[in-house]
């Protein structure tokens, strides 16, 4: 049974932050198979596509048949934990502050053997389910967790350290006045965030759903315009070295292609929304972010980005609205860069489009604000990095994966 | 596909010489290179000859990077028609005592000196673990960091659920070996050792505890392979090989390592050499945790699979006593000079045989095994290997 | 003008006997700015990026670029803003004349009225009341509608509900009648824009606009201070930005006003 995490208290203001470290990133290219797995929430292995050995560690031929035609694809999760041990004494300064430390050794009903992390709810000779995860590094892991969720399995330190649970952590979200920002607000507030902060820029125009935003438990509003530098760095100021979350709801869709659209303004406001919004937010926000991913049970933790899964393949009837998506798309990349070293991930939660007013001729499937909502806070408890949203989303991403050429054509009409 | 290997011919003539140990230090500020050199330099000095005569070299180190042996034969002067660089770990003065005995015998060299030292500076164990392999990088490392200490006590955590051997069994190899030490003058651990200290020891990775572990140093070992007839020409005196066994990544089908390559190529080890497990007067396992102490007990033949612990009860492990085991106090007591640590047992064996141990002599010991077991890669320790030695008729 | 009377004027300005009244609002980023329904096109609000600030980006020096709209914040509206000015000359704010920018002015207060109703509309009755407490108005003069809207907080300022913004200023009308029976300079106020908040309604809709800049006239909004101004009598200084083609700027609007109580 994992203890329920307890609030945690104010902070001890004679006490010294406790930097963050990472546990070693490095990974051989082969392995980084698993981080783009890791990064989705799914649990692959590589499987010879020749003799069908499921192999572990990552390799670049198979060792029963010497295939060089190593895939990764889904295997069964399930397996046995064989032996455990908690390591007391580590080399390395990340474990040595978070020693005792438990691992184990599974052996997976698929096959192959891993030395995992081990959630306290698995005990030794027992059946498990490993999880891959991305640990601080942003580098993919393996996790054994009890074979059948178990009470506030989530607040287990270990499995904590590998996830951005929103829980008794407070969050910024960036614009209220969408539907998407408000669904936001309510999904944190269920999820047990301690503060939700809600931007809103030029309160002197009023917007639908205002009452419903304040009414709901711990959240409090807050004056920010991410297009204005000054607005977001007085927030920064302000409310930064308690933002342990961001959620990044500030939009701009416009329907239209480039030519049509007669001048820059609009497609310069897109910009402005969207790719420089997240550059003020990353530097006011980052650095205080980065500095304080190992403060504690609430430490800062996660930047989720919304972006329209069009970022990664234009779709010419918002053809000027993609092409901003991905400049914000290739900004998250670096900032995931920039902010390892912190601890701190870079969440993109690609959507398509939402049952909203800007997507009003578009055709179903759509997706709900409350569904997107759902699926933040659903990342950020799996400690996913990538995720994708809705029918659309997971179409456009499976397409992507195929051929990038015929989606381009299938996209254009 | 044939299940019978070929035939291998005897070590007929091959002998090992001039045992040397630059004495070990917890840590250096000199680098692997300076260890190296000392040892290469004590051979030639205890042999007689000049560096130019080696024309055999064989070097097994973690830390003289970027240098292979190559870059050695420049650093040192030495100009080798036969050059071996043995990356094997605890497996690697097996392994290279092996090449050398062969190319020795083909007359490929004539005096190959056999050499393995590491440095440890305050920080390279460190960065040794960090980096070990890439499967140690991809899939050990970032689980706790605990190094070969948290893989080994899974291996043991197993051994201790299915054998059920006890905390109590792997104390007496260490205490054994802590008495074995005594003498030897430059062991890092030559405190007496009992085992109520044993087993109140600070945990480290349970069920590891510190009396458990290695201590990683600085050092050196070294040795050199020639014919009978050279050895004598130089005044030195020899042991004999009878026979040497080596695999790697045996069993990859174990889930958890229970046994080592040795449990493919004991009958062959002692069909080889002529003799018998109770003929051995002395043994020197490798020694990094004591539960592969155990399984090197049971893979070569001493005792049945699963028994080691029964085995242990059963003897004192002492060289004044029955089945003296790791003559010097092994690793455990000496230290771990990296590579080095797969050598120990080796110029250990051969110290005893030609009455010249640092520390106690083994009684009237005329044959020696030595094992070696190293690299552990990713879960287990891939390279086994060992070798029966005889002193000169 | 005589060389001495100019001096004579700089003095007066210098010891406080002509007072400058400020009627511009600062320019900062949350300062209202008017709202069209979202598919249009907006006008920028004020943004300040700092260039550097005696930092690595400039170690001696503090400077910053700006983006804003023509129509942002206080300022000028050039008849060439509107349609129904479009094809006139000099109607864009690089080729205005120069002397235009300096101009006398009549402030109408209706500050009571707008208290009492936002939607409040200035009348040709409601001038010519005004008239004969202060005289005619000349040619030539800016009208200045004194609501202190000013004063408000942004959102009752912008005054915007579900059917849009609710603010004073002029009928259909009282615009034609400045123009036609006046000649006036042109027609300031102190909300968002020189028409009111539901003249989109009105026939023609945005009249202030229409016949304003369809005479040639021009617009200030955005004003502040018109309380400290008498009814007649302050000279307006209102310069904009020489952008070429402009169909406005922002400026700094001065008033200059006679200590001594006429």
């Amino acid at each position: 049974m994992t203890e329920p995490l307890a609030r945690p208290g104010r902070k001890d203001p004679l006490k010294k932050t406790r930097l963050p470290l990472n546990p070693q990133g490095a990974r051989s290219r082969a392995a980084h198979g698993l981080t783009a797995a890791a990064a989705e929430g799914r649990f692959v292995l590589q499987s010879c596509a020749d003799c069908s050995a499921v192999v572990y560690p990552p390799r670049d031929a198979c060792p029963v048949c010497l295939s060089p035609r190593l895939p990764y694809k889904d295997v069964d999760a399930r397996g046995v934990l064989l032996a455990e041990t908690t390591v007391r004494s580590s080399t390395d300064p990340y474990f040595r502050e978070r020693t005792p430390w438990r691992i184990g050794t599974v052996k997976l009903d698929a096959g192959p053997v891993l030395v995992a992390h081990l959630h306290g709810d698995t005990k030794e000779g027992g059946r498990v389910r490993l999880g891959l995860k991305l640990d601080k590094s942003g580098a993919p892991v393996a996790i054994a967790l009890p074979e059948q969720d178990t009470p506030h399995m989530g607040d287990d330190p270990q499995l904590r350290e590998l996830t951005c649970d929103p829980k008794f952590r407070r969050v910024l979200i960036t614009d209220g006045r969408t539907a998407v920002g408000q669904a936001m607000a309510k999904a944190f507030s269920e999820a047990g965030s301690s503060i939700i902060f809600v931007g809103i820029a030029d309160a002197w125009k009023p917007f639908p759903g205002m009452d419903a935003l304040r009414g709901i438990e711990r959240v409090e509003i807050i004056p920010l315009d991410i297009t204005d530098s000054e607005s977001v760095l007085e927030q920064a100021e302000q409310n930064g070295g308690r933002i342990d979350i961001i959620v990044n709801t500030a939009e701009h869709i416009r329907a239209g292609g480039i030519i049509e659209r007669r001048g820059i303004n609009i497609a310069r406001e897109e910009m402005d929304v969207r790719y420089f919004g997240l550059m003020r937010l990353a530097q006011a926000f980052g650095p205080g972010m980065r500095f304080r991913g190992a403060d504690g049970v609430n430490s800062a933790t996660a930047i989720v980005n919304l972006l329209s899964v069009y970022a990664l393949m234009n779709w010419p009837t918002y053809g000027a609205h993609s092409a901003a998506e991905a400049a914000c798309l290739s900004a998250t990349q670096s900032l995931r860069a920039e902010l390892r070293s912190g601890g701190v991930r870079m969440v993109n939660v690609f959507f398509g489009p939402l049952e909203t007013e800007w997507f009003q001729t578009v055709p179903p499937p759509k997706v709900a604000p409350a569904a997107l909502a759902r699926a933040v806070i659903e990342a950020l408890k799996k400690g996913l990095e990538d995720v994708f949203v809705g029918d659309v989303a997971e179409d456009i991403r499976l397409r992507l994966a195929v051929n990038p050429k015929a989606l381009e054509r299938e996209l254009a009409g | 596909m044939t299940s019978t290997p070929s035939r291998r011919k005897a070590y007929d003539g091959v002998v090992l010489c001039a045992p040397v140990t630059v004495p070990y230090r917890r840590y250096s500020t000199n680098s692997a290179h300076w260890w190296i050199g000392r040892a290469l330099q004590a051979l030639t000095k205890q042999a007689g000859l000049q560096p130019t005569d080696l024309d055999g070299l064989s070097v097994s180190s973690f830390t003289v990077g970027p240098d292979t042996a190559i870059g050695l034969t420049q650093h040192f002067g030495l100009t080798p028609r036969w050059l071996d660089h043995v990356p094997f770990g605890g497996a690697s003065g097996m392994v290279g005592l092996r090449r050398a005995a062969r190319a020795v015998q083909a007359g490929d060299a004539d005096i190959v000196a056999c050499v393995a030292g590491d440095t440890n500076h305050v920080d390279s164990f460190r960065k040794t673990l960090a980096t070990f392999s890439r499967f140690a990088q991809d899939a050990v490392y970032p689980y706790g960091s605990g190094g070969a200490n948290a893989s080994f006590a899974l291996i043991a955590k197993n051994y201790m659920n299915t054998y059920g051997a006890r905390r109590e069994d792997f104390g007496k190899i260490c205490v054994a070996q802590r008495d074995n030490a005594m003498g030897v003058p430059h062991a890092l651990m030559k405190k007496a050792l009992t085992l109520d200290e044993y087993m109140a020891a600070r945990p480290i990775s349970d069920p590891i505890h510190l009396f458990d572990c290695v201590m990683p140093c600085a050092g050196a070992e070294a040795f050199l392979v020639c014919s009978e007839q050279t050895a004598r020409s130089l005044g030195l005196k020899s042991v004999r090989v009878l026979s040497t066994i080596e695999r790697h990544n045996a069993f990859p089908g174990d889930p958890i390592q229970v046994r080592g390559g040795w449990a493919m190529d004991a009958g062959e080890l002692w069909s080889m050499a002529g003799v018998k497990p109770d003929d051995i007067d002395f043994v020197e396992t490798y020694d990094d945790y004591p539960v592969i102490t155990m399984m090197q007990l049971e893979d070569l033949g001493f005792c049945k699979k699963g028994e080691a612990a029964d085995f242990v009860r059963s003897h004192t492990l002492t060289n004044d006593g029955t089945f003296p085991h790791n003559t010097c106090g092994g690793q455990l007591s000496v230290g771990q000079a990296g590579a080095a640590g797969g050598y120990l047992g080796l110029v250990e064996a051969l110290r005893q045989l030609t009455d010249a141990p640092l520390g106690t002599h083994v009684p009237d010991a005329r044959i020696g095994l030595v094992s070696g077991f190293g690299m552990i890669n990713y879960d287990r320790g891939l390279a086994s290997g060992a070798a029966i030695l005889a002193r000169a008729a | 003008m005589a060389v001495a009377n100019l001096l004579a004027f700089a003095r007066a300005i210098a010891s406080g006997t002509i007072r400058v009244v400020d009627l511009t609002q600062t320019l900062t980023p949350d300062f209202p700015t008017i709202v069209l329904p979202p598919e249009f096109g907006q006008c920028a609000p004020f943004r300040l990026e700092e260039i550097s600030r005696y930092d690595e980006r400039g170690p001696a020096w503090y400077w910053n670029n700006l983006t804003v709209g023509e129509h942002t914040g206080t300022h000028f509206d050039a008849p060439i803003h509107w349609v129904s000015g479009k094809d006139l000359p000099d109607n864009a704010v690089d080729t205005i004349p120069a002397k235009n920018f300096i101009a006398p002015a009549a402030v109408i207060d209706c500050s009571r009225e707008a208290k009492a109703d936002a939607d409040f509309l200035l009348t040709v009755a409601f001038v010519k009341a005004w008239e004969k407490q202060h005289g005619k108005i000349g040619a030539g003069s800016w009208v200045l509608l004194r609501t202190d809207w000013s004063k408000k907080s942004y959102a009752d300022y912008a005054g915007l509900r579900q059917d849009g913004a609710h603010t004073p200023g002029p009928g259909p009308e009282v615009v034609e009648w400045l123009v036609e029976e006046r000649d006036v300079h042109g027609f300031g106020t102190e909300t968002i824009g020189t028409d009111a908040g539901q003249a989109q309604h009105f026939n023609p809709p945005f009249p202030a606009h229409f016949y304003m800049h369809g005479k040639g006239r021009y617009g200030l909004q955005c004003l502040t201070n018109l309380d400290l101004l008498p009814a007649k009598g302050a000279v307006i200084i209102a310069a904009p930005l020489k952008i070429k083609q402009g169909s406005g700027s922002p400026l700094r609007v001065l008033a200059l006003v006679s200590a001594e109580r006429e």
